[in-house]
């Protein structure tokens, strides 16, 4: 039961031919912005993994730089079967390739629609290494002494302004650490000794945020410190104010970015998938059309395309068995090279 | 006196032919890229504009896209008349069409020449210009309620948390100006009584500035308030502290990047003002090779061709006197009117 058979004359079997040259090129150009996508994702992402605890979310865009480069390759491969593919005597020496070739090349061009389900699939997972990451940089936030954490401030506070955003889930979380310095603390003055006595951890905890929570379009100047307390500013009132402070957590913030740039690469990658699985069916039609007329006097004649030769079962079980025979010959190599002295002996009674 | 004559092939014509051909080409890419610096720029410009106080410094990019247009027709003509060049039947009919075509061409590459040093030149008025502006901006940050001001705030916090400056010179700027609104100070308390009455005009003078001119850098939490006091905060020395806000000014930043900004453009322009200068040359070279051709039964001789027929003041007075006729025979007229009249 051949598989979507379809009639080609010969002219047809050039256009196919002249048509795919084409594509392959433009689909070798889309795998280029596939690789460049992906290039640009992990820039990103590796921009700030400061504040992510885990790289789990690197494998999205891992695998649409090898995709991208392989799709280069499989293209480059596909012109070139498809330039011989019109002269009989140049083609049949891709014979041997093609098989693996396809196969390999759908395992690829399958991965770039694993790659788009995974850059949905793994938001929990970077939302997680999110939360453990900023909330690491808040705590740390004041150890600017300590080596290899000394650049901490300085990131969640670039962080803040450039997201627009306060604290993890919202600015509430830096009421929580202590994220004034020890060094900068007079702990001879009675406020100092009242906080720090209030909590069980010895903690300096004060309803005050750093500069980088400001918000320029608040009409007022910035209200950073003894925020919870109305009577500490004049004409104050910290339920109703919403422009003072950013609103948003940087968790929210830098995940809805992150979806945002996958959102965007996604329709693009799609494209991609769809280009390249034209470019494979369309290889696979070409290549069964010329097999029809190898060995045959007049070149002309109408050939029949199909995509598997028998069907979609069949073919799985022909290429288990293919697999096995493979794999029982590697066996049998290893046990004719422990046994050649058997034969010798087989040999000897016949000739006594 | 002939300006740079060289004696061509008929090969070497042919080579000049299509080498211009290509330059062409180029040098329209090079006008085509003068024009897009040019908007670049102007958007640039206009983006900090509500920090300017006068447009003075547009004259540079609009003289770039002007130029960056023309440099494309130039060169447009320049390839058809290479392309009609190595054919005698059809290269006379540009004969008239070359001497305006050269005036224009001469006048709008000095122009892109003119454009490059305006830049420097205009350092000095750009530089003035932001002073007023900075200052009007740091005056009317506090108006947040009055219309037409209300997003110089947002502006101003903006510009200094992005370029990572304070101030117009420096962050004591901030000290000479109320930047705090009315509207949320208690004036019924005594310290903002006491500040209000130390001076003059009434206004709540104090040392500290806003949020925006802090550095992120500063391993210690943002000091904005009370800057020059040492007591008010452990450990400090402001004499000492120079992380602690942005020590630029935003005038001097702004200029730092403008001009930086000019220079990158300025190279580039440069670049395809030599382009364009060659294109001309070989256009000049090939149209006067062709006429010591044309007329001739056979067309593969060797010619020679010049840059100027004449010296140089003499070509100048020559393009210039056609002007200045025009110019004259204005005035000429009224007074032969009145003669007429007075005969009459």
């Amino acid at each position: 039961m051949v598989l979507l058979k379809i009639k080609f004359p010969f002219q047809k079997r050039v256009r196919l031919a002249q048509g795919l040259w084409l594509l392959s090129w433009v689909a070798m150009f889309s795998g280029a912005i596939t690789f460049a996508m992906g290039v640009f994702l992990k820039t990103e992402l590796h921009r700030r993994s400061e504040v992510m605890h885990s790289m789990d979310i690197h494998i999205v865009p891992n695998l649409l730089m090898a995709v991208g480069l392989a799709s280069v390759g499989i293209n480059i491969c596909a012109g070139k079967v498809c330039q011989d593919s019109l002269d009989p005597t140049r083609f049949p020496r891709w014979k041997m390739f093609l098989p693996p070739f396809f196969c390999f090349s759908v395992f690829l061009t399958s991965l770039l629609l694993v790659a788009m389900i995974l850059s949905f699939a793994l938001q929990p997972s970077l939302e997680e290494s999110l939360k453990i990451g900023l909330k690491n940089g808040i705590r740390f936030y004041k150890d600017t002494d300590t080596p290899g954490r000394c650049f901490q401030k300085e990131t969640i506070d670039r962080l803040q302004i450039e997201f627009q955003c306060c604290g993890n889930t919202n600015y509430r979380d830096w009421f929580e650490v202590q994220w004034i310095s020890s060094r900068y603390l007079d702990f001879t003055s009675k406020e100092v000794k009242d906080r720090v006595r209030s909590n069980v951890d010895g903690r300096y905890l004060l309803d005050g945020v750093p500069f980088s929570c400001c918000n320029p379009a608040s009409p007022r100047p910035c209200i950073q410190y003894s925020l919870l307390d109305n009577s500490a500013h004049y004409n104050y009132e910290y339920q109703s104010e919403e422009l003072n402070l950013y609103n948003r957590g940087c968790r929210q913030a830098l995940v809805s970015y992150y979806m945002g740039l996958m959102n965007t690469i996604g329709p693009c990658v799609l494209f991609d998938f769809l280009l390249q699985m034209t470019i494979l069916v369309s290889l696979r039609y070409l290549q069964t059309a010329m097999e029809g007329v190898i060995g045959q006097e007049n070149v002309e004649i109408e050939t029949e395309g199909y995509i598997l030769e028998k069907g979609v079962k069949e073919t799985l079980l022909e290429t288990k068995e293919k697999m096995k025979k493979l794999l029982q010959f590697a066996r049998v190599g290893d046990a004719s090279a422990v046994t050649p002295d058997t034969e010798p002996e087989a040999d000897k009674p016949a000739t006594a | 006196m002939v300006v740079g004559k060289m004696k061509l092939t008929f090969q070497k014509r042919v080579k000049l032919a299509q080498g211009l051909w290509m330059l062409s080409w180029f040098a329209t890419l090079g006008g085509a890229v003068t024009f897009a610096l040019g908007c670049f720029l102007k958007t640039e410009l206009r983006r900090r504009g509500e920090v300017m106080d006068n447009t003075d410094i547009h004259c540079v990019p609009n003289t770039l896209m002007i130029v960056g247009l023309a440099s494309m027709g130039i060169n447009y003509f320049a390839s058809r008349i290479c392309q009609d060049a190595l054919d005698p039947g059809r290269f006379p009919r540009w004969k008239t069409f070359l001497k305006p075509f050269y005036g224009c061409s001469v006048f709008f590459t000095t122009l892109m020449l003119i454009s490059v040093i305006l830049s420097y030149i205009m350092k000095g008025s750009l530089e003035t210009s932001l002073k007023i502006g900075l200052k009007n901006g740091i005056r009317f940050y506090k108006d947040t309620d009055t219309p037409g001001r209300c997003f110089q705030k947002q502006t101003i916090d903006r510009l200094q948390m992005e370029f990572q400056c304070c101030g117009n010179s420096n962050y004591r700027d901030w000290f000479e100006v109320q930047w705090i609104s009315n509207r949320y100070l208690d004036f019924s308390s005594k310290e903002v009584k006491d500040r209000i009455k130390s001076n003059v005009d009434g206004r709540y003078l104090i040392d500290s500035v806003p949020f925006s001119c802090c550095n992120p850098s500063s391993p210690r939490p943002c000091i904005q308030y009370r800057i020059t006091n040492n007591t008010a905060h452990y450990n400090y020395e402001h004499q000492t502290d120079e992380l602690n806000l942005f020590i630029h000014g935003c005038r001097e930043a702004l200029v730092n990047y403008y001009m930086g900004l000019m220079n990158a453009i300025g190279a580039v322009v440069l670049s395809v003002f030599l382009l364009q200068c060659s294109v001309l040359a070989s256009v000049r070279l090939l149209q006067t090779s062709m006429e010591a051709v044309a007329g001739q039964e056979n067309v593969e001789v060797d010619s020679e061709g010049y840059l100027l027929e004449k010296g140089v003041k003499e070509t100048f007075m020559e393009y210039v006197d056609p002007v200045l006729k025009l110019l004259w025979l204005n005035e000429v007229t009224p007074a032969e009117a009145k003669a007429e009249a007075g005969t009459s």
